[in-house]
């Protein structure tokens, strides 16, 4: 038991500021361990989420020395002894208090994504009824799948941050993961280019790899997911067949950049 | 009081983990006004922590299984406690249910002809567990969350129910308020599904996360319901013991049906010490036999896996007789005995779990394991074919309701109970909703006790910490109502619980409503209290020891208590509870000749 000295965000967004606390900690405890003793011996009301505490269920995400963690997965033996350890809130959402933030923004876009839609089972191959799935077709929609949505993709990301882009309608990194993975799951039959492309914002990404450097559970969302939505997404756009063939059907307006038709609530007043 | 805000559905569900989720989309399919509402986030209930897999006899690895090995595997990893209704419903339904989740966008890990891949598990013949390579719980919540957000259901994220109102008969609603801002929330609803979960955090090693604080099995005792099977918790026998903050939480059984064995600190394979007779004919009594058996199903089954019960008994034994590891634990490895590409492929998480938090790296070292307290198999009693609880417009499914586990529960069998049950209980909620026009009046006298009596601990100036409150609890279930049991130790408990129930009524928390960790626990501590005392009673009634339930002062299974179930319901003043006996559903011919052939 060693005694550390935590410097934690109280309140909100305008009113709030870090205050220190003394605490002990004890051998190869977390981060979560310590702001968890904090509760039960100082601050009985310091609002903080989780709950699996194994870094399975994305609850705990914060920004600890102003570097997004789990709160959970982050030991306190990562840090130099005898210097403060500052935990925040995650800064892309409203502060509801302490380290609580409002993440309604994401549950938002999660609705907005058009839902898996499985082709038939072929009559032949699957005549038992049930679908037949190759292992190696599989794995790429697998690593998406492993996202536990903390949302520290989302977090920093810049173009949610960036107050300039503000009201631009943006998914962000984690809905790009969903998005990949519905277009590469073997048997799905829809087709979201377009919504990415014009409502989504996959445009205004511009391949920072920040999401994925945060990323706890190592999707490879950059890499994996969201250039390859660009180029399926820009295979679409510059065939000019099928150019013309929007045209003449729905009188779109011919852009590929991700000027938005449609303009989402800001996500987060800084 | 002001005007609360008031919703009116149908069916209302309580938990969104996976039977909340399954029972809305099916009461939602069935044309009910359905809502859920969940004291965390949409997505992080405990589900999420599902490693293993779903247990169903698809039979995509071994033909041979069917739903009838299923129903027996089950009921003698329950020491045939079950309600043998649940059981056969249950074996027989998971398969549809896991060929469904497919249908609406799980991936599942598959077979080389592209079907279903199936692992082996503790307590199943075969392999039969259908899994996502050690994340399978996530796996399961993402997919039903996804689809029950594309199907537009109404989610209330991060409310609390305190109390299920009732028309003196039957339900009516639910009085709740919201984390965000600590606001009451009044529904009125028709038809109310139990789907909270466990009760894990009355217990100091668990791995159970906060939400665990028998929240549903409280709401239905004190709505009237009668509770079962209370005094069966199930210890998992593999929870990590090293370092302390990591204390409990889950090592996969998937480990060892992935080829991992327990050893002692001796280094030596103590499990063939402890092949009870039940399971004697089909167990592995060499490790060559053993060893073969992974890939060889003529051959009898490791004792690595027998049912959890046993594994948590043997283990427990060992430590105390003083053949466990430096840190109270014993040596689960994997290491030596599968190559570490293949250990990284099937179970990362386990992988990454303890390099983070241990220091340990699986493909080269042993883990540290201990039992954990980690199942409830009591609680809710059900109606087998509709979920249905004994107050009218009750339902309950998952681990909060009883019955289909007996008194222990075989792993991957939660995965497949969650997703049958939650189907079943929501559909029965619908029609039964259904069947009637307008609802119940609201009490609005009970709802404005209930809020009120919520305000206390911000009245009083100085007071109990519900902190230390629910750390006294933690240690006094632990050490007193724990894996082995005497008269003495729980009459001791049932002393305790009685002056932390004293103290938890004179709780004082700081700060104001809003998003307040410390109110919210000083509520929990109602639930927990109460389930903690309805284990113990439960615990004191049954003077035997079967599955999770071991009484030292009555080593034995005792036949007589083989054929009946303790109940427990809240007394006529409502200010206790009391304690029975009723007889177990008995199983009908042609299921009990299953058990009478003599499989190998």
């Amino acid at each position: 038991m060693n005694t550390v000295t935590m410097s934690v965000w109280r309140g909100g967004r305008e009113d709030g500021g870090f205050r220190d606390y003394r605490v002990e900690a004890e051998e190869g405890e977390v981060v979560l361990d310590v702001i968890h003793r904090i509760q039960a011996t100082q601050s009985g009301d310091l609002a903080v989420r989780w709950n699996c505490k194994a870094g399975r269920c994305g609850s705990c995400s914060a920004e600890i020395n102003g570097v997004p963690r789990l709160l959970c997965m982050t030991r306190m033996n990562l840090f130099p002894e005898g210097q403060p350890i500052t935990v925040a809130p995650i800064r892309a959402f409203p502060i509801v208090r302490d380290l609580v933030t409002d993440v309604s923004f994401n549950y938002e876009m999660a609705r907005r994504v058009p839902a898996f839609a499985p082709r038939p089972k072929d009559p032949e191959t699957e005549s038992d009824g049930h679908y037949r799935m190759q292992q190696q077709d599989i794995e790429r929609v697998q690593e998406f799948r492993r996202c536990i949505e903390c949302f520290l993709c989302q977090n920093v990301c810049h173009v949610i941050r960036d107050p300039h882009d503000t009201g631009r309608a943006f998914a962000g990194p984690r809905f790009f993961v969903r998005y990949a993975e519905l277009e590469m799951h073997p048997l799905d039959t829809s087709d979201r280019r377009e919504l990415l492309r014009r409502r989504m914002g996959l445009g205004l990404c511009n391949i920072t790899k920040c999401c994925t450097e945060v990323c706890p559970e190592d999707i490879h969302i950059t890499d994996n997911a969201i250039i390859p939505l660009k180029e399926r997404v820009a295979d679409q756009s510059y065939d000019p067949i099928r150019w013309l063939a929007r045209k003449l059907r729905r009188g779109e307006p011919d852009e590929s950049s991700a000027e938005p038709a449609e303009k989402v609530p800001p996500p987060a007043p800084d | 009081m002001a005007e609360l805000e008031t919703h009116e559905f149908d069916v209302l569900v309580i938990g969104a983990g996976g039977a909340g989720l399954r029972a809305a989309i099916e009461a939602h399919a069935r044309g009910a006004r359905t809502a859920i509402v969940c004291k965390s986030l949409l997505g992080k209930a405990h589900t999420v922590m599902a490693e293993g897999g779903v247990a169903a006899a698809l039979g995509t690895v071994y033909p041979e299984d069917n739903w009838e090995v299923h129903f027996r595997d089950t009921m003698r990893g329950g020491k045939m406690l079950n309600n043998w209704r649940m059981a056969q419903l249950h074996a027989q339904e998971a398969p549809e249910r896991v060929y469904e989740l497919e249908e609406w966008g799980a991936v599942w890990d598959r077979t080389d002809d592209g079907r279903i891949l199936q692992r082996d598990f503790g307590g199943h013949r075969f392999a039969r567990l259908a899994h996502v390579g050690d994340r399978t719980g996530l796996e399961l919540i993402r997919t039903l969350q996804q689809h029950a957000v594309a199907e537009r259901i109404d989610v209330f994220m991060e409310c609390t129910v305190l109390r299920l109102l009732t028309d003196g008969e039957r339900v009516a609603g639910a009085v709740a308020y919201r984390r965000e801002n600590g606001a009451f929330v009044v529904f009125w609803a028709k038809a109310v599904v139990l789907a909270t979960g466990g009760i894990g955090k009355a217990y100091k090693i668990t791995s159970n996360s906060w939400e665990y604080t028998g929240d549903g099995h409280a709401l239905a005792l004190w709505a009237g319901a009668d509770l079962i099977d209370m005094e069966f918790v199930q210890f998992h026998p593999t929870g990590m013991v090293w370092p302390p903050s990591v204390r409990g939480i889950l090592v996969t059984e998937g480990v060892r049906g992935d080829g991992g064995v327990l050893k002692n600190a001796q280094g030596e394979r103590f499990m063939f010490r402890y092949i009870p007779d039940m399971f004697r004919s089909e167990t592995a009594d060499t490790e060559e036999e053993a060893d073969r058996w992974y890939d060889d199903k003529s051959v009898r089954r490791t004792p690595d896996l027998l049912p959890r019960d046993e594994v948590a008994r043997a283990i427990n034994s060992e430590i105390k007789e003083g053949r466990g590891t430096e840190h109270g634990g014993v040596f689960l490895d994997i290491a030596s005995r599968r190559p570490a590409e293949s250990i990284k492929r099937k179970l990362p998480g386990m992988y990454h779990q303890f390099k983070q938090l241990a220091d340990v790296d699986i493909t080269r070292e042993p883990m540290e394991i201990g039992p954990t307290c980690h199942y409830m198999m009591g609680g809710v009693r059900v109606d087998a074919e509709t979920a249905a609880a004994t107050v009218p417009g009750v339902f309950a499914a998952g681990e909060v309701a009883a019955g289909l586990h007996g008194s222990n529960r075989l792993g991957g069998n939660s995965l497949s109970d969650l997703l049958v049950f939650g189907r079943r209980a929501g559909m029965a909620a619908a029609d039964y909703a259904s069947g009637f026009e307008g609802g119940p009046a609201l009490d609005q006298a009970e709802i404005d006790r209930v809020a009120a009596a919520a305000l206390e601990p911000f009245e009083r100036d100085r007071g109990e910490n519900p902190y230390a409150i629910q750390h006294d609890l933690e240690e006094c279930m632990h050490n007193l109502v724990g894996i082995i049991r005497t008269e003495v130790e729980l009459k001791q408990a049932l002393d305790e619980i009685a002056t932390l129930r004293e103290r938890a009524g004179r709780t004082a928390v700081e700060g104001n409503r809003q998003f307040n960790p410390g109110w919210h626990l000083a509520l929990d501590l109602d639930p927990m209290l109460t389930v903690s005392e309805c284990i113990t009673r439960a615990a004191l009634e049954r003077r035997e020891s079967r599955g999770g339930h071991t009484r030292d002062d009555y080593p034995t299974l005792d036949p007589e208590f083989g054929k009946l179930n303790v109940r427990v319901r809240r007394n006529g003043d409502g200010d206790g509870v009391v304690v029975d006996q009723i007889p177990l559903p008995e199983m009908p011919a042609d299921l009990r000749a299953l058990f009478e052939e003599k499989k190998p």
